[in-house]
């Protein structure tokens, strides 16, 4: 049955559009927790640490965002687990996410001048005091734009999760055009809600980047 | 017993030998001017007497403690011990009282009020009372630098090392910073210093290291040796610096 593109169809893109933001935000999560661990460990002075983070990042960066997704859909089944979109979602944008964060803030905590670190042990601080108050502080602040910058990446990469059958989006989009035979208005309208979304975090990004330290 | 002893120590970059064979002692109360050419070791000295740069020889006691030993609480060690940079190093992220009270609030287990009030003394100090809530790039490098030397005092420190401290402010900011070491010199605190402030050395300092090629090369009264070098590396650095 065929039917017009309506505001119907525009408000389920809508709603569709918070398993995006789901997806997005769980991946942003798990993906930040990882990442913070793998930056951390990039800076440890502990070699076995820094090649677990290496080989992490390297594995996960020269694999398909695609493939990455497949091999968790398809992979949990093997194993015997359910294969919920859902699940094999969050999983692989987490780990997919993990990795990017963490060379993101790897290169933040490395722009800190060393002499900041020295100036913090030689008031006797210990290496986490030192990475807490002293080299995170100043790295987050050169961290957020492009954690932003990322974020909108992750945004527009969940459209992916279609593939699995992940009914956010583009999912959303897809089956709106089965039914209504009009893939350019339907694709239209979904292209203005991504766009609806990361806009805002682009400038607030730039807007973050001309910040500079001094009284609140 | 002497409040610095270095005995005999050697330091390697690799294969490069940078500090060869150096033994000094300091008691309580002195200041100790380091001059010597760049890249005579000047700086790895200091750094290893705080224990920031490891030594591959020789033995480094500060106050009864071993700086060099592994059983050694580095932290205990480096409250004994300030040291100040000549790039001031301060953390842009906090405010000037913060800069101070930071380590003391983590390792002496003190509140942020107490902190803040020896955040007061010090700075009293070294003259900038008033900009206890100041952030450190609202500050010229002059009164960066004594908010360093104020930093360093916090931790209540019974040796002070001084690298270049001035060396990157113009003359009127280095008379700003050479009163506040004056006024340190005179309240006892002991004191190394590498410095080209010739001048300063010879008021000041009770004793003259003059490094060349990682070893002391003459050591000596300040003014007396400034006044006849004895070697002639001394002579001829002399020479060049004072034109
Ligand atoms: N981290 C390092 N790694 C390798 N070599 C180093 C390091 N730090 C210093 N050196 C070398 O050690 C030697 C002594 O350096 P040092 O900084 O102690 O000299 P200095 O007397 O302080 O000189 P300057 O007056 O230029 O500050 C130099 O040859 C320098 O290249
Ligand atoms: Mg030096």
């Amino acid at each position: 049955m065929i039917r017009e593109f309506g505001w119907v169809d525009v408000l389920y893109l809508v709603f569709a559009m918070r398993w995006t933001l789901a997806l997005t935000a769980t991946a942003f999560i798990g993906g930040g927790l990882i990442g913070l661990v793998i930056a951390v460990l990039r800076v440890s002075r502990v070699w076995p640490l820094q090649a677990i983070a290496v080989l992490y990042v390297q594995a996960i960066q020269g694999t398909p965002l695609l493939v990455l997704l497949f091999v968790f859909f398809f992979g949990l089944s093997i194993v015997g687990l359910p294969v919920l979109p859902w699940i094999a979602a969050a999983l692989a944008f987490s780990i997919y996410a993990g990795a990017f964060l963490g060379e993101i803030w790897r290169g933040a905590l490395d722009a800190i001048p060393k002499t900041q670190w020295e100036a913090g042990s030689a008031l006797g601080l210990g290496f986490g005091e030192q990475l807490r108050h002293v080299i995170m502080p100043q790295a987050i602040r050169m961290a957020i734009p492009p954690t932003v910058g990322f974020l909108v990446q992750l945004i527009k990469n969940t459209s992916l999760a279609a593939t699995i059958g992940f009914v956010e989006l583009t999912r959303e989009g897809q089956l709106t055009t089965a039914s209504t035979f009009q893939p350019f208005a339907v694709y239209l309208t979904v292209a203005f809600l991504y766009f609806l979304t990361c806009f805002p975090l682009t400038q607030w990004s730039r807007h973050l980047e001309r910040r500079s330290y001094g009284p609140a | 017993m002497a409040l610095l002893e270095i005995d005999k120590i050697t330091k390697r970059f690799g294969t490069n030998t940078v500090l060869d064979d150096v033994s000094l002692t300091v008691d309580a109360g002195e200041i100790i001017a380091v001059i010597g050419r760049s890249g005579s070791g000047k700086s790895t000295m200091l750094r290893c007497i705080n224990g920031l740069e490891p030594i591959q020889g020789g033995r480094i006691t500060v106050d009864g403690m071993q700086v060099n030993d592994k059983a050694t609480d580095l932290r205990k060690l480096r409250q004994q011990v300030g040291i100040v940079f000549q790039s001031y190093n301060l953390f842009p992220h906090l405010s000037v009282s913060r800069n101070i009270t930071l380590a003391p609030t983590l390792i002496k287990g003190i509140t942020e009020a107490e902190g803040r009030e020896i955040a007061r003394e010090v700075l009293q100090r070294v003259g900038l009372e008033e900009k206890l809530d100041a952030y450190p790039d609202q500050l010229s490098g002059g009164q960066q630098q004594r908010v360093a030397i104020a930093r360093s005092l916090a931790m209540r420190p019974k040796l002070m090392l001084f690298d270049e401290i001035t060396s990157a402010l113009d003359p009127e900011l280095t008379g700003e910073v050479l009163k506040v070491l004056e006024d340190m010199a005179k309240s006892g605190m002991t004191m190394i210093l590498v410095t080209h402030e010739m001048g300063f050395a010879r008021r000041f300092g009770s004793r003259l290291v003059f490094m060349h090629e990682g070893r002391i090369r003459e050591e000596g009264p300040a003014a007396a040796t400034l006044a006849e070098p004895r070697t002639q590396e001394l002579e001829t650095f002399l020479g060049a610096v004072l034109h």
